[in-house]
C-alpha cells in the first residue's frame, strides 16, 4: 500500500513537473463546482481551475479518483468551501502531498447550524454547522474577498486583475441579490413555503424569509420514517403549500408520491450542491441561483 | 364503543388517512405472499445466503439500465433481471462442470459482477449515490412499482405451485432426479430465476435490505415452527406479512425508518421463535427431564 502511494506520488510529481513547462497560468483545485466557477470568475486567464467533485455531482459521497488527487498535488492553491462540506479533502491532501496554502473560502460568513442533524454525518465527522453557505449570495461576496486575496497574495503580479475582476463578481452578485429580495417582497411572509427534498437551502431560507421544509434530513440518504412523511404532507395540506421542489441529485420517488399524496404538482428541480453540465440549466454560479430563484418564484405564486 | 374505536384508529387509522401506508403496506404483504416461501426453499438448499450475494449481483444490470435508460422502473428491473440470471446461470455451469460448490462458485462470480456494476457507474461519470437512488423505498412505492410487486408475486405462487412436486424431489434427492433425465437442472434454474425476479422487483421498490430480510428471516424462523415443509411455507409467509404491518406500525407511531424497522420486527419474531417454537430452546429444555423419565 505504501510503495502503492509512493509510486504514484512519484508519477505525480514528475507529471506535474512536465506540464508546468507547457503551461504558465496558476493551477488551482477547488473542491466542488460552484466554488470552481466562482475562482474562475476571479482568476480569469491567469489561473486554471481544476474542479474535484464536477457538475451534478455529490459532494457528500465523492470518492477521490486518481485524477483527482494529481490535480491537487499540480495545484499552487486549493479552494475549498469549508464548514465541513468536504469531510474527505484532508485525505486527499494528504495522498498528493500537497504542502501549499488551503484557503477556506466561507471564512468570516455568519455561520448557521444545521436543522437537524442526519446520523450518517455525525459520523464522518462532519460538526454541527450547515455547509450550504453559498445558497446565500450575500455570503459570495465574503467568498470572493477570500479568494481574491488569496490569489494576489500567491501571484502579485496579477494582483490588480483579480481586485477588478473581483470587484466585477460582487457587483453581479449584489444586483442578483437586490433583484431576488424585490421579487420576493410580493409574496406576505405566511405564503412563503416551500418543500425539498434536503434541507440545502437554510441560509436561502433565512436571507430571503423563506420556510423550507424538507422531506429527508440534511443528508442526501438518510432514510425518513412513514410518522416524517405523515407530518409532511399533513403539512402541505393544512397550509396549503403548493411549492415542492425535488433537488438535482436526489431519487424524485418519495417526493412524487408526497406531492401526489397531497394534491400539489411537482415543482421543477432545484439545484443545492452542484451546477448542471455546460448545457443544463445552471451552469454557472449565477445561473444556478437566478435559476433557483425564478422556480421558487413560479411555485409561490401557486401557494 | 369508544374502546374499540380507539383500537380501530389505531390499528387501521394511519393506513385509511394516508396512501402511501396503503401502498406500502400492499406492497410488503405481496412480497411477504412470495418472498418468504422461496426463502424456505433456499434454506432447505442451504443456500440461505444467496440473496445477499445477489442483491449485490443484479448491479451491472441495474447500472447499465440506468445509464441507457435513465430511472425507468421496467428497464432498472428488466436489466437487474438479466445480470441476476446471467449470474446464476454462470455460478451454476462451473459448479456443474468443475469441482467447486455451488456457493464457492456463485460467492466469485458475484462479487465479479459487483465489481463490474461499480465501473459502469463510475464510468459514467456520476458520484450520485446510485445505490441509494436505483433501489427504492418503501414509503415511495409508486402505482408502477406496486404493479411489479403484486405482478410478481402472483407469478411466482403459482408457478410454486406448480412446480413443487418437482421443486421438492430436487431439493432432498439431486441425484435421483439427475438420474432420471436433465429436469433436474431445469427445476434448480426455474426456481433460481423465481427467486431472482422476486428479489429484483423487491429490490425497486422496498430496497436491498428490505428485500433480503423480508424473504430470510421468516424463513428460517418458519422452520423452528414445523416438521413438513407446507406448514413451514404458510408459516414463513404469515411472519413475514406480520412483521410488514407491525413494522409499519413502529415507523408510523415512532418514527423510525420504515424498511430496517420491518426487518427489525422479523427479527424479533425469529428472536421468539428461537426460544418458544416447539423446534426452539425452551421446548427442549422442558422436553429433558420428561425424556430422562
Amino acid at each position: 500500500m505504501k510503495l502503492l502511494r509512493q509510486l504514484c506520488l512519484f508519477a505525480a510529481v514528475l507529471l506535474s513537473q512536465a506540464s508546468h513547462a507547457a503551461d504558465a497560468r496558476l493551477p488551482v483545485v477547488a473542491s466542488f463546482s460552484i466554488l470552481g466557477d466562482i475562482v474562475a470568475n476571479i482568476g480569469g486567464d491567469r489561473v486554471t481551475v481544476a474542479t474535484l467533485v464536477g457538475p451534478d455531482q455529490d459532494a457528500h459521497v465523492f470518492q477521490p479518483a486518481p485524477d483527482h488527487i494529481k490535480a491537487v498535488a499540480h495545484a499552487k492553491l486549493v479552494v475549498v468551501n469549508g464548514l465541513g462540506f468536504e469531510g474527505w479533502m484532508e485525505r486527499v491532501v494528504q495522498a498528493a502531498a500537497y504542502r501549499g496554502q488551503i484557503v477556506v473560502a466561507s471564512n468570516g460568513i455568519a455561520v448557521r447550524d444545521r436543522v437537524n442533524d442526519g446520523d450518517e454525518h455525525a459520523h464522518e465527522g462532519h460538526g454541527k454547522n450547515d455547509p450550504h453557505a453559498w445558497q446565500n449570495p450575500a455570503n459570495i461576496v465574503v467568498y470572493t474577498r477570500n479568494i481574491v486575496a488569496a490569489l494576489s497574495k500567491l501571484d502579485p503580479a496579477g494582483a490588480a486583475l483579480y481586485q477588478r475582476n473581483g470587484d466585477t463578481y460582487i457587483a453581479k452578485l449584489n444586483e442578483l441579490d437586490r433583484w431576488a429580495i424585490q421579487q420576493f417582497s410580493q409574496f406576505p411572509d405566511a405564503k412563503r413555503q416551500v418543500i425539498t427534498s434536503h434541507d440545502a437551502f437554510e441560509y436561502f431560507g433565512a436571507h430571503y424569509k423563506i420556510k423550507f421544509l424538507s422531506a429527508q434530513g440534511v443528508s442526501t440518504d438518510s432514510e425518513p420514517s412513514a410518522k416524517e412523511v405523515a407530518g409532511l404532507i399533513r403539512q402541505i395540506r393544512k397550509d396549503k403549500i403548493h411549492a415542492v421542489f425535488m433537488e438535482n441529485m436526489s431519487s424524485p420517488k418519495l417526493l412524487q408520491q408526497i406531492s401526489q399524496e397531497a394534491g400539489v404538482t411537482l415543482g421543477g428541480k432545484l439545484y443545492a450542491d452542484a451546477l448542471s453540465p455546460p448545457d443544463g440549466q445552471a451552469p454557472t454560479y449565477l445561473r444556478l441561483m437566478r435559476y433557483n430563484i425564478e422556480q421558487i418564484l413560479a411555485q409561490l405564486k401557486l401557494n | 364503543m369508544s374502546l374499540l374505536h380507539t383500537i380501530y384508529q389505531f390499528a387501521v387509522g394511519p393506513f385509511q388517512e394516508f396512501a402511501f401506508m396503503r401502498r406500502a403496506l400492499v406492497a410488503t404483504l405481496a412480497l411477504a405472499l412470495s418472498s418468504a416461501p422461496l426463502g424456505v426453499m433456499l434454506t432447505l438448499r442451504r443456500m440461505s445466503l444467496f440473496g445477499e450475494a445477489l442483491s449485490h449481483a443484479v448491479l451491472p444490470g441495474v447500472a447499465a439500465g440506468f445509464i441507457f435508460f435513465g430511472l425507468s422502473l421496467p428497464a432498472l428491473s428488466i436489466g437487474g433481471f438479466l445480470a441476476g440470471v446471467i449470474v446464476v446461470a454462470v455460478a451454476g455451469l462451473i459448479s456443474r462442470h468443475t469441482e467447486l460448490k455451488e456457493d464457492a462458485s456463485l460467492a466469485a462470480v458475484y462479487v465479479v459482477a459487483l465489481a463490474l456494476g461499480v465501473i459502469l457507474i463510475s464510468g459514467h461519470g456520476t458520484q450520485l449515490d446510485l445505490l441509494h437512488i436505483l433501489f427504492g423505498n418503501v414509503l415511495g412505492v409508486d402505482t408502477e412499482g406496486l404493479l411489479l410487486v403484486a405482478g410478481v408475486s402472483s407469478l411466482s405462487v403459482l408457478l410454486m405451485a406448480g412446480l413443487y412436486r418437482g421443486l421438492l424431489l430436487e431439493s432432498f434427492d439431486p441425484t435421483y432426479l439427475a438420474a432420471s433425465g436433465a429436469r433436474g437442472t431445469l427445476y434448480q434454474q426455474l426456481f433460481l430465476m423465481l427467486v431472482v425476479m422476486n428479489l429484483v422487483a423487491s429490490f425497486q421498490t422496498l430496497g436491498t435490505l428490505m428485500a433480503v430480510g423480508l424473504m430470510m428471516l421468516p424463513a428460517v424462523s418458519a422452520r423452528l415452527w414445523h416438521d413438513t415443509l407446507p406448514a413451514q411455507l404458510v408459516n414463513s409467509a404469515v411472519q413475514a406479512g406480520l412483521a410488514g404491518y407491525s413494522g409499519l406500525m413502529f415507523s408510523y407511531y415512532a418514527s423510525v425508518p420504515s424498511g430496517p424497522v420491518i426487518i427489525v420486527c422479523a427479527g424479533g419474531l425469529y428472536f421468539l421463535s428461537l426460544i418458544f417454537a416447539p423446534r426452539g430452546w425452551l421446548p427442549r429444555i422442558l422436553r429433558r427431564p420428561h425424556l430422562r423419565a
